[in-house]
C-alpha cells in the first residue's frame, strides 16, 4: 500500500506524562514521526499537538484510533484540507551577502531577526515544503546553524 | 475527613467493595501495609513473588468479573509485577495495581529501589498514574477502578511515593468520576446494526466468530440465545471457550492455529463473519491475505481500534457486545428462519466428520489429551480450569468440555508460562465452591512453584495436574516439525522429586503412570482439599494437532504427523 504523509492534531490534557504517552505509542507500534510540536492552548487545561507522520491508509487510521484510545486525549483531527506552517532559524556569518539573504528571506515570509558581531540570524515561516526550498537556496551563504520548529497546522 | 495517603488507599478499597488483595510488602509501600495491618475490610494474601500476586489478581478478576487488586513495593517489587500487568493488558483483564515509590524528594536520584515505574508500565497498562499529592489520591483511585472496569477492560497502575502515603489530606470519595476525555461507546449505532442484521438475513453461510470480549461483557447467554434463534453456527477463539457450552449443537469448536479442522474450514468457507468481541489475532487468522476470502465482515467491539485493524470490517459496530447482541436479537426475532441455514450446517457437520478432534490411544502410556478429557468427565462443570502455556494449554482448550463462561482462565495474548498456578489461587479465592484445577506442564509449573507456600498458608487448594513429557513440549514440537529435530534446550529430563517437593510445603503429591492411578490421585487430591501436584507421566512426543504452521493459511492444516 502507498505511504502518504499526513498531519494529525491531538488535543490532550496538560499533564506531566501526556507527551510521553504519545511518543511511546508511536515507537511501540512502529509508526513514523516526521515532526512533532506541542504547546498549551491558552486558558484551558489542554495542549495541542501537531504530528506529521506517514503510512498507508490503514496505518493512518490505526494511528488515529490508537491516539484516541489514550485516556488523556480529548480529540484527534486528521487534516485533509489545512493551512500548514513551519518556522526555521538560520545563523549566517556576517561577512556573507546580507542583502541577498534578506531578499531570499522576504520571499519566504521571513527577515533578519538578530545581528551580532560576527553572525546574523534570519527566520522564515512558510509551508514545510517551501522551508525546505529555502534551506536549499541558502546553502551558498554558508549557514552555520539551522533550527526548524516542526510543523503546525489548522483546518481551513 | 483528613487522613493519611496510606489510610486513603484502605478506605478507597473498602468503598470499592474489594474483599481480597494480593501483594508483597517492601520499603516504599510500608505505610500502606501498616494500615492493612489495622483494618479488617479485606483479606490480604501474601504471595511469594510479586508476579504471582498479579496473576492471582487476574485469576480472581476473570472468575468473578470484578476488578482484581495487587499491591507491590517500588523497584524490583514493581518490575517483578510487570509480567502480570502485561499479561492482563493483552487479555483485557480489569486490575488495579498499586505500587510504592521512593519519596518525591528522591525521585530522579537513582535512589535505593527506585525505578521509573510509570515509564515502564505506560506501554502495558490501560492507564497509569504517579500520585504527587495525597489530596489527589481519592480521585485517582476512583478513576483507576472506573477505567479498569469500563470500556475495554484492562490493568490500571497507581504509583504512590512513600511521602505521599504519609501526607495528611482530605478524603472525599463521593465525587462521581468525571473524565471529559474518556467516554466509551456502549450502545451500537442503530443504523449499522440494522444493516448488519439485513446482511445476516441475506447470507447463505454466516458464522459467529466469538471472542473473549463476550466474557468480559457478560454476554455469553445472550450470544447463545442469538445463535439459537437464527440457527447460525459458531466458532470460539481460545479466549472465548465456554461461551457457547461444549454440548451446544451450534458450537463447531475452537478455531485458529490449533483449532479444529471444521472450525477452520467453516471460517474459510463462510460468506459472512459475525465477529463479536474478537480481534482477529494472528493465531486465529493465519495468513491474512488468505483469511476468509469470500466473507463480508460484521465486527462488533467496544474498542474502535480493534475494528479494521487487521481485517477490514464491512459492518463496523462500536459498542458493548451485550448491548449490541440484545439489539440484534430483537431485530431477528421471528424474522430469520433457523432452517434457512440447514444446508450450511450440513456442510459444517461434514467437515466435523471428516477430521474430528481426536488422538490415538497407545497401550501402556497415558496420552495427555486423555487426562484432560478425564478431568472433564470427573469434574466437568464443578471445576474451574486454569492452564499454563504450551502444549497442555492447547490440549485443554481443545478437549475440556467447558460448559460456562469464566470457567476457563488462561494466558492468551501474552502467553505467560507460570501464569496457571497463581491464577488458580486467585480463581479459588474468587469461587470457593468449585474445585480449582491448574493443568500445567513440567516446564511451566516451575516458573511459580514458590506459590505452594501461599496456597498452603491461605488454604487455597489448587490441584496442579502436570502433564509431564519431560520436554518444553510446544517448543519441542516446533523443533520436530521445523528445525529438523534439533532439540535445543528443550529436554527437561532433569526433574525434581515432585512428591517430596509438594510435601515439603505441606501439600499432597502423586506420581501417576496409569489411568487408574490418575483417577485415584485426582479423587484423593480433591477430597484432601489441600494444594496438590499430580505428576502424570505422559507420552513424550505427542504433538498438538491440527496445526496451522505460523504464517500459513487457515485452511492448510497439518492434520497428522508421521515420524519418518
Amino acid at each position: 500500500m502507498q505511504n502518504e504523509r499526513r498531519v494529525v492534531s491531538v488535543i490532550l490534557q496538560n499533564e506531566a506524562s501526556a507527551l510521553s504517552r504519545i511518543t511511546d505509542l508511536f515507537s511501540a507500534r512502529g509508526y513514523n514521526i516526521e515532526s512533532l510540536t506541542v504547546a498549551p492552548i491558552p486558558e484551558s487545561k489542554y495542549s495541542r499537538l501537531t504530528i506529521a507522520t506517514s503510512g498507508s491508509v490503514r496505518v493512518i487510521e490505526q494511528i488515529i484510533k490508537q491516539l484516541h484510545k489514550l485516556i488523556p486525549v480529548l480529540r484527534v483531527y486528521e487534516h485533509a484540507d489545512l493551512v500548514e506552517k513551519e518556522m526555521a532559524l538560520v545563523k549566517f556569518p556576517i561577512a556573507e551577502n546580507l542583502s541577498e539573504i534578506e531578499t531570499l528571506c522576504n520571499a519566504y515570509n521571513g527577515k533578519i531577526v538578530n545581528v551580532g558581531n560576527d553572525m546574523i540570524i534570519a527566520m522564515v515561516a512558510d509551508e514545510p515544503k517551501r522551508v525546505l526550498h529555502y534551506l536549499e537556496a541558502i546553502k551558498r551563504f554558508h549557514p552555520k546553524e539551522i533550527v526548524r520548529s516542526g510543523t503546525v497546522a489548522l483546518e481551513r | 475527613m483528613k487522613i493519611s495517603g496510606a489510610r486513603m488507599v484502605i478506605e478507597a478499597l473498602k468503598l470499592e467493595g474489594v474483599d481480597t488483595v494480593f501483594g508483597y510488602p517492601g520499603g516504599a509501600i510500608m505505610n500502606v501495609y501498616d494500615e492493612i495491618y489495622k483494618q479488617d475490610s479485606f483479606q490480604h494474601i501474601l504471595t511469594r513473588h510479586e508476579q504471582a500476586a498479579v496473576h492471582a489478581a487476574e485469576g480472581y478478576a476473570k472468575v468473578t468479573g470484578r476488578v482484581g487488586v495487587a499491591m507491590v513495593t517500588s523497584g524490583p517489587g514493581f518490575t517483578n509485577a510487570v509480567t502480570g500487568i502485561a499479561d492482563a493488558y493483552m487479555d483485557s483483564i480489569p486490575l488495579v495495581v498499586i505500587s510504592g515509590q521512593v519519596p518525591m524528594s528522591l525521585i530522579g536520584t537513582d535512589a535505593f529501589q527506585e525505578i521509573d515505574s510509570v515509564g515502564i508500565s505506560r506501554s502495558c497498562t490501560k492507564h497509569n498514574y504517579l500520585v504527587t499529592d495525597a489530596a489527589e489520591l481519592p480521585r485517582i483511585l476512583k478513576e483507576a477502578f472506573y477505567l479498569a472496569a469500563t470500556g475495554r477492560p484492562g490493568p490500571v497502575h497507581v504509583d504512590i511515593p512513600k511521602d505521599v502515603t504519609a501526607q495528611i489530606a482530605k478524603f472525599d470519595y463521593s465525587k462521581p468520576v468525571e473524565l471529559e476525555t474518556y467516554k466509551p461507546t456502549i450502545k451500537g449505532n442503530a443504523r449499522q446494526i440494522k444493516k448488519a442484521v439485513a446482511a445476516i438475513a441475506a447470507a447463505k453461510r454466516p458464522l459467529l466468530y466469538l471472542g473473549g470480549g463476550i466474557i468480559s461483557s457478560d454476554a455469553a447467554y445472550e450470544v447463545r440465545e442469538f445463535a439459537k434463534l437464527t440457527g447460525i453456527p459458531a466458532v470460539e477463539t481460545f479466549m472465548a471457550r465456554g461461551v457457547m457450552g461444549a454440548d451446544n449443537p451450534l458450537l463447531i469448536s475452537m478455531l485458529g492455529m490449533h483449532g479444529s479442522y471444521a472450525a477452520n474450514m467453516a471460517m474459510s468457507e463462510t460468506d459472512l463473519i459475525i465477529g463479536l468481541g474478537a480481534r482477529f489475532d494472528d493465531r486465529v487468522t493465519g495468513k491474512l491475505s488468505e483469511f476468509a476470502k469470500n466473507a463480508d465482515v460484521i465486527h462488533v467491539d467496544i474498542d474502535p481500534a480493534s475494528i479494521s485493524k487487521l481485517v477490514n470490517a464491512d459492518y463496523p459496530i462500536v459498542g458493548d457486545v451485550k448491548n449490541v447482541v440484545e439489539e440484534m436479537t430483537a431485530l431477528v426475532r421471528g424474522k430469520i428462519d433457523p432452517e434457512r441455514f440447514a444446508p450450511w450446517l450440513e456442510t459444517v457437520e461434514h467437515f466435523n466428520k471428516l477430521h474430528p478432534l481426536s488422538y490415538a490411544e497407545e497401550p501402556g502410556v497415558i496420552k495427555p489429551q486423555w487426562v484432560i478429557e478425564r478431568v472433564g468427565e470427573l469434574l466437568g462443570d464443578g471445576a474451574n480450569i486454569t492452564t499454563d502455556v504450551g502444549q497442555h494449554q492447547m490440549w485443554t482448550a481443545q478437549f475440556y468440555p467447558f460448559s460456562r463462561p469464566r470457567q476457563f482462565v488462561s494466558s492468551g495474548g501474552l502467553g505467560t508460562m507460570g501464569f496457571g498456578f497463581p491464577a488458580a489461587m486467585g480463581v479459588k479465592s474468587g469461587d470457593k465452591e468449585r474445585v480449582s484445577i491448574n493443568i500445567t506442564g513440567d516446564g511451566s509449573i516451575l516458573m511459580n512453584i514458590q506459590e505452594l507456600m501461599t496456597s498452603v498458608e491461605y488454604k487455597l487448594p489448587v490441584v496442579n495436574i502436570i502433564l509431564n513429557n519431560q520436554f518444553l513440549g510446544m517448543v519441542r514440537q516446533w523443533q520436530t516439525l521445523f528445525y529438523d529435530k534439533r532439540y535445543a534446550e528443550t529436554d527437561l529430563s532433569m526433574q525434581p522429586n515432585w512428591v517430596k517437593l509438594v510435601e515439603s510445603f505441606g501439600g499432597a503429591g502423586y506420581d501417576v503412570e496409569t489411568k487408574e492411578q490418575f483417577d485415584a490421585a485426582l479423587k484423593d487430591a480433591v477430597e484432601k482439599n489441600v494444594v496438590a501436584l499430580i505428576n502424570v507421566k505422559v507420552s513424550r512426543f505427542e504433538n498438538v494437532l491440527p496445526m496451522v504452521p505460523s504464517g500459513g493459511s487457515l485452511f492448510n492444516m497439518m492434520l497428522e504427523y508421521k515420524d519418518k
